[in-house]
């Protein structure tokens, strides 16, 4: 049969098809899209709506929701500090996406130049991005604990006082972007690996021909040739920062004093411990348009640096 | 010259950031071999004195992250596959066949990816509550099953690679849409169905907030939950909680080992359609 199929003259055949297949083909693909467009319909577009008359009421997940205006937008805009302290908290965690792209960049390109022992390097960085959260984020409290934490020991070989890390509200959000960044090496890695790998040699013989150094090279050719890839990541960064939550309810359950309690985590306490699911819908509602608005930014700006061929 | 001195810094640099990305699992796994109480003492002993294994003992036995295993396996098998499943029909439908409607549903399907997941947690609990699923595994089962539009995006980018002979052959030979998916698609595309294969295990494998949303008694506790607990049932006794993560992490490394080209494929395709 597989002989049969791979005969050329097959192609023509599809002209000859007669209309009546067209039809049934009709039903086929219907059926073949219907489970992800049920799906899509039952557990995303109607909750979807129904959130949008969540945010309009008082609604504590178990009595009628009742009609209130725009008090929860009002709420949140106007009389809830802790919206606006949990929105900074998750802009300054966000700080990590740079950090993150330059080392993975840097690690990807030290990769790039037929390194021995390269699968081995690949997994070790590639390592965490595989691994649990919850995992990770217990080894990195053990890590950060102050008195007998491998860090603040680390610290003091080389006769530094370390800080109490997770237990200081200075400290608890630059040791949450550590653990992050560390986390995320591998799979930006990954990524730029490969944008590495696409970046045509021709180019950079053709600058050297010119008498360009490494630096020109690295910055004429290497960063537009990789930059849809830096602009993907971006994206997805900054989407996946706004709603990064589960490794901070675990290491430090949003402490001390709300100095690493992200907008999401804020969301889900008041949703499901103070039961103020109206609330939290409006929550989300405006957490939801500001990543839009962050994503149509990006994509604005994209035009000016991103180059594709 | 040039390129010894870029070779030797990069060399460095690899090897002082392995260190960087090793040191803390080889922490984990060396805490979790030390007596309790042992890591109390300074300094602390990178190397355990004495190797004990008491510690994985008393979480295999005592604690219920087995129960943990295997109730996330019944979890999430069933919608990782039968949701490829769903997904690959779905995306053959979008990438070969001709129907009316294809183009708006396909956007439509797309969008439902540009929605940021936190907007769907409160309705999709309430959702839940409405249909009584709260504190059973339905909510973490059932919406898989349909596919997800990640997944059919991927395999109909992936089909569209397929050339369309073998199809049309098949076609004259008079196999029906269903028979050319599963008798020449399917066999063409198994790499790109293990990768989606694969990627779903692992989020499913993985998930924290889910569980941690709509499961409430400790017998349906998936893993990742029964090892969140640790940390309150066993307070401090960071021996018992590192063997738990290191027991955590086995199946996912083991899976990585056997799949690694999966996922270097998998994640390198799905940023190139960025």
């Amino acid at each position: 049969m597989a002989q049969s199929l791979a005969q050329p003259t097959a192609p023509r055949a599809k002209r000859r098809v007669p209309r009546r297949r067209f039809k049934s083909q009709y039903l086929w693909a219907y059926l073949f899209i219907s489970a992800p467009i049920i799906g899509f319909l039952l557990f995303g577009l109607i909750p979807m709506g129904y959130s949008v008359y969540v945010s309009f009421t008082d609604f504590n997940g178990f009595e009628t929701p009742t009609f209130n205006g725009g008090g929860n937008y009002k709420k949140l805009l106007l009389d809830d500090p802790l919206v606006w302290k949990t929105i900074f908290n998750t802009f300054y965690a966000a700080l990590g996406i740079p950090i993150n792209m330059a080392i993975s960049l840097g690690i990807a390109m030290a990769l790039n130049q037929r390194i021995k022992g390269i699968s081995f390097f690949r997994t070790a960085f590639f390592l965490p991005t595989i691994s649990s959260v919850v995992a990770l984020t217990l080894l990195w409290k053990w890590i950060f604990n102050s008195d007998f934490g491998l860090l603040n020991q680390l610290l003091g070989y080389l006769g530094i006082v370390g800080p109490a890390w997770l237990n200081d509200e200075e400290w608890a959000m630059p040791a949450m972007i550590i653990q992050g960044v560390w986390g995320g090496l591998g799979f930006n890695m990954v990524l730029y690996l490969a944008a590495l790998q696409g970046v045509p040699k021709s180019l950079y013989e053709a600058a050297e021909i010119d008498g360009a150094g490494s630096w020109k090279k690295f910055w004429y050719i290497t960063i537009p040739g990789i930059s849809p890839t830096t602009f993907f990541i971006l994206v997805t960064s900054i989407i996946g920062a706004l709603q990064d939550f589960p490794r901070f309810r675990i290491m430090t359950g949003g402490g001390p004093n709300f100095s690493t309690m992200t907008i999401v985590y804020y969301l889900f306490e008041n949703a499901f411990r103070y039961m103020n699911m109206g609330y939290a819908s409006a929550m989300a509602w405006v957490l939801g348009c500001m990543i839009m608005i962050l994503t149509l930014i990006n994509f604005y700006f994209a035009r000016r640096w991103v180059h594709y061929e | 010259m040039k390129v010894l001195f870029s070779k030797t810094v990069s060399y460095l640099f690899l090897i002082t950031g392995s260190l960087i990305m090793a040191v803390p699992f080889f922490w984990m796994l060396s805490t979790s071999l030390k007596e309790p109480g042992v890591v109390f003492e300074l300094p602390p002993k990178w190397i355990p004195e004495n190797i004990v294994w008491d510690n994985y003992k008393f979480v295999l036995m005592e604690s219920d992250l087995i129960k943990g295993f295997f109730n996330t396996m019944i979890v999430i098998l069933p919608p990782t596959f039968v949701g490829l499943f769903t997904s690959a029909l779905a995306a053959y439908a979008f990438g070969r066949l001709q129907f009316p409607g294809r183009n708006v549903l396909f956007i439509a399907l797309l969008a439902t990816m540009m929605i940021p997941g936190v907007v769907l947690m409160v309705p999709s609990f309430i959702l839940y509550k409405y249909l009584g699923w709260i504190d059973s595994w339905n909510p973490l089962m059932i919406p898989g099953l349909f596919g997800g539009a990640g997944t059919v995006f991927f395999l109909r980018q992936f089909f569209k690679t397929i050339p369309t002979e073998l199809e049309d052959a098949a076609h004259i030979d008079g196999l029906n849409p269903f028979g050319i998916f599963s008798r020449i698609m399917v066999p063409l595309s198994k790499p790109a169905l293990a990768t989606q294969a694969i990627f779903g295990f692992l989020g499913g494998y993985n998930d924290y907030m889910g569980p941690l949303i709509y499961i409430n008694s400790p017998e349906l506790f998936t893993l990742q939950l029964v090892l969140a607990t640790f940390q309150d049932n066993y307070n401090a006794e960071w021996t018992l909680i590192m063997a738990g993560s290191v027991l955590a992490l086995i199946p996912t490394i083991i899976l990585f080992f056997f799949a690694q080209k999966y996922f270097v494929e998998g994640i390198t395709m799905t940023g190139m359609k960025g």
